[in-house]
């Protein structure tokens, strides 16, 4: 269903209806679901034959999806998709500082305990 | 609607008092305020990843290692218990859908669905709490305290204060409630459960960025 289509109006802006709430909810759930799977299936707990398949990539299932469901709460449950563009931005604009230190940090202190630093 | 009754009851999404953006002014604040604290989370998630596998003595969050419990060294199994804490996750992810239809209750001046929702989101909150209470105290119990290891001081730092700011949200929508349910919260005033469910949706990303860390992350 389009978001759009099922919202009402608030002066200017929109915010979607409980049905579009609902499928987040089951989207979100799903993708929290998956993401203990692929752990799981990495460690082995869901048979041998599949740890060397899922090993590889469970940081990058867990990045992506936690990615994904941090985007869909942002965007439909705090509303950032419908509201003013000011308030992403007061959003937007720390939490890219916020992954450039985490980045950074990880970065900095890999170099110093590798030894390949001063 | 007459005059009087649009003073009585004013559009939930027009500001109190002219302000130079057009919305409202605790708005801007609370989104200032969730826009500090994820920087404030950045650097405990930071300092947990940067300590990560550090640890020289247990217990540890996966593997089986030596740690000392009541007062001798021997070998301990790892912390971790993945079905409660994803319980707890998806507990306190539907607490934001719960949340949500509140707010739709409130703005739409339907009080059952505003006390009902609002009333599950609150018990949503104080489970999630219990688990972790519940996790701190068996981790305890396996010896595992604050200053026991790297990964006990980042660990119990990084979750702790996550979990003080869901207590701050269940004591701010517990509030909400009563008053919802004397009848103080009509669709006029629905702002102030808009501020509440913005703080309890940020306690849930960030939970979204801790437990996959925290938990999943070997």
């Amino acid at each position: 269903m389009d978001a759009t289509a099922g919202s009402h109006a608030r002066g200017g802006h929109s915010h979607p209806t409980p049905g579009i709430y609902f499928k987040v909810a089951i989207v979100l759930f799903l993708l929290t679901a998956f993401e203990v799977l692929t752990f799981e299936a990495g460690r082995g707990g869901l048979g041998p034959a599949l740890r060397p398949l899922f090993e590889p990539i469970v940081v990058l299932v867990l990045v992506v999806f936690s990615g994904a469901k941090f985007v869909l709460v942002a965007l439909f449950y705090m509303h950032l998709k419908d509201d003013s563009r000011l308030l992403a931005n007061l959003f937007a604009f720390p939490l890219v500082i916020a992954a450039v230190v985490i980045a950074a940090l990880l970065v900095l202190f890999r170099y110093w305990r590798e030894g390949v630093g001063p | 609607m007459s005059q009087a009754a649009a003073i009585a009851h004013p559009p939930h999404d027009v500001p109190e008092h002219p302000t130079a953006t057009g919305i409202d002014s605790r708005k801007v604040a609370i989104w200032a305020l969730i826009g500090s604290e994820c920087l404030f989370f950045a650097s405990l998630i930071s300092t947990y990843l940067v300590y990560k596998g550090k640890s020289l003595i247990g217990p540890l969050p996966h593997a089986e290692s030596q740690c000392v419990l009541h007062g001798k060294l021997q070998t301990c199994e790892g912390v971790f218990e993945i079905p409660l804490v994803t319980a707890g996750t998806a507990v306190l992810l539907f607490s934001s859908f719960f949340v949500v239809l509140a707010l739709y209750g409130a703005q739409k001046g339907n009080r059952k669905m505003l006390i009902g929702w609002l009333t599950g989101t609150v018990l949503s909150g104080m489970f999630f709490v219990g688990m972790q209470v519940y996790e701190f105290t068996h981790f305890y119990h396996k010896g595992m305290g604050y200053g026991t290891n790297l990964f006990s001081s980042t660990f119990f730092t990084l979750t702790g204060f996550h979990g003080s700011h869901v207590t701050v949200g269940v004591i701010w929508l517990a509030t909400l409630l009563v008053l919802a349910i004397r009848g103080k919260l009509p669709p006029g005033k629905s702002l102030n459960l808009e501020l509440a469910a913005l703080y309890w949706h940020f306690v849930d990303v960030v939970w979204i960025v801790i437990f996959p860390t925290v938990y999943l992350l070997r």
